[in-house]
């Protein structure tokens, strides 16, 4: 850790006085221009690239798009790189399903993300920004960057681009790629692209709830941004909750907030889905005693991800949603490596096979076979990601394949419940 | 300083060539994708992980510093 940690100074042009609990990110309804000025006041610049990293260090912050990356590390990669051009990206394509956490801090706070985006550009010393969404934006952002525009708020002229609706454009060299105006399909590394990004130059690519979060440990320090969550991992997250009613909420939690305590509906919850659909089944009396942090999660083999927590109500049948959610994972391979492309179908085939009346004696053991040979063999994560979610139905949902495998299903309601983007499948060459 | 094979997954199309000339650390998965011992190549087979790095037709094996 660093010594020069700046704490709370109020931002010149009179910012409030910092959120005590929670929320942090999220007000009631969308925040304008003015509104966020008169909460803020203005982005609170260091003077020179690097000045903010100390205290990004000091948060604790990590990454709020999945993989939980600490900042300052890819922040003091970038400010290091030497290189004529450097840029910094937003990534708002929240291209998980079930997620729209971002989609709403978007809506609701545009401008919080935008000052990070600015500030975090200002760090790492970019030449550029980027503003990466997954369609096309809507007023409450548009509104937010004229308006910034016109009163010369921002440093950096922002350039948006929009995902494909793919599972995997959100992914880091995929989002590159797009920007630079190819598909966003995942390319392999190293080379890292903090290191040789959009058009070779070094890339800060973060998550837009961690900008937003940035935005304000600018303001207010990381005393301030360690007063809520675990020592480990300081801080809130917006979470995305698909209670058994099927009503989606997003909620700001501290870091560490037990998972029964995010949702009061247990008595008809049958299972927990933590993490999206790279994250993990998990049984009712596990997810019992579990905290939304990765520390307590890995115990189970879980990880908190982008913050997708679905509760299975009792009723539907597990193994028909995993069955469905890996076919839509397996159709949303890029299909560029070997492994993943003659693995994922397989897979999704064999889940299809244990969700219907009966199945082939060696159909388990073929899917755990084929989880092992496509793990760690792809470019981007996303073998990985599939086969963390498929061994964890294959446990927690155990009972449920028995059953199956006597012609019982214990579904009262075959509704889908986990949701998938409408319109499927998408044509597979449709990447732009 | 031992060297690590790597392959690079995207350029890879399961020729099968590496696994013929270096069966010692490489074997085909059932669908043809090489499957590579991720441990450091002992000096006795360096000459052949070298062939076998020669000899892939899609460029897709490397040899890396570990």
């Amino acid at each position: 850790m660093t010594a020069a940690v700046n704490d709370y100074q109020p931002a010149p042009g009179g910012a409030a006085r910092p959120p005590a609990g929670l929320p942090r990110l999220l007000p009631a309804a969308p925040e304008d221009l003015r509104a966020h000025l008169a909460r803020y006041g203005p982005a609170p610049y260091r003077g020179r690239p690097g000045a903010l990293i100390p205290d990004i260090e000091a948060s604790g912050l990590t990454g709020r798009g999945g993989a939980a990356f600490p900042v300052y590390r890819k922040l003091a990669a970038v400010a290091g790189a030497r290189h004529s051009r450097t840029v910094a990206v937003a990534n708002g394509a929240e291209s998980e399903p079930a997620s729209r956490k971002d989609e709403l801090l978007l809506r609701l706070a545009p401008n919080l993300v935008l000052d990070g985006l600015q500030l975090a550009a200002e760090a790492v010393g970019a030449t550029e920004a980027h503003l990466y969404l997954n369609e096309t934006p809507g007023p409450e952002v548009l509104r937010a960057l004229a308006g910034r525009s016109s009163r010369g708020l921002d440093r950096l002229r922002v350039t948006i681009t929009q995902a494909p609706p793919r599972f995997l454009a959100g992914q880091e060299t995929a989002l590159v790629n797009r920007l630079g105006g190819g598909p966003a399909l995942p390319t392999f590394q190293p080379p890292r692209v903090n290191e040789r990004g959009l058009g070779g130059a070094p890339t800060l690519v973060q998550n837009a709830e961690t900008l937003a979060h940035l935005a304000l440990i600018a303001r207010y320090g990381p005393r301030w941004f360690r007063a809520v969550g675990t020592g480990a991992e300081p801080g809130s997250m917006l979470v995305t909750i698909h209670p058994p009613d099927a009503k989606t909420q997003v909620r700001e939690v501290e870091i560490g907030t037990p998972l029964r305590t995010v949702l009061s509906a247990e008595a008809d919850t049958q299972a927990w889905l933590v993490g999206g659909y790279h994250g993990t089944w998990m049984p009712v009396p596990d997810a019992a005693g579990v905290t939304l942090d990765n520390a307590s999660l890995a115990r189970f083999g879980a990880a908190a991800g982008a913050g997708v927590l679905a509760a299975l109500p009792s009723g539907r049948c597990g193994l028909i949603e995993t069955a469905r959610v890996t076919a839509y994972l397996a159709a949303e391979s890029a299909g560029q490596c070997g492994p993943c492309l003659n693995g994922l179908p397989r897979i999704a085939a064999g889940l299809a096979e244990l969700a219907g009346p009966g199945h082939r004696r060696q159909t388990v053991a073929d899917l755990e076979r084929w989880a092992g040979l496509v793990e760690g063999r792809g470019a981007c994560h996303h073998p990985d990601g599939t086969v963390r979610f498929v061994r964890s139905a294959l446990t927690t949902f155990a009972p449920e394949i028995a059953r199956h495998a006597r012609g019982q299903c214990p579904a009262t309601n075959r509704r889908p419940f986990l949701p998938l983007p409408a319109g499927r499948p998408t044509r597979e060459e449709d990447w732009t | 300083m031992p060297d690590t094979l790597r392959v690079n997954p995207i350029q890879c199309t399961g020729h099968g060539v590496c696994a013929e000339l270096l069966p010692e650390l490489i074997a085909v998965d059932e669908w043809g994708y090489p499957i590579v011992d991720p441990r450091p190549v002992p000096p006795a087979l360096d000459r052949d992980a070298r062939r076998a790095v020669a000899a892939c037709p899609a460029l897709a094996l490397r040899l890396v510093r570990s």
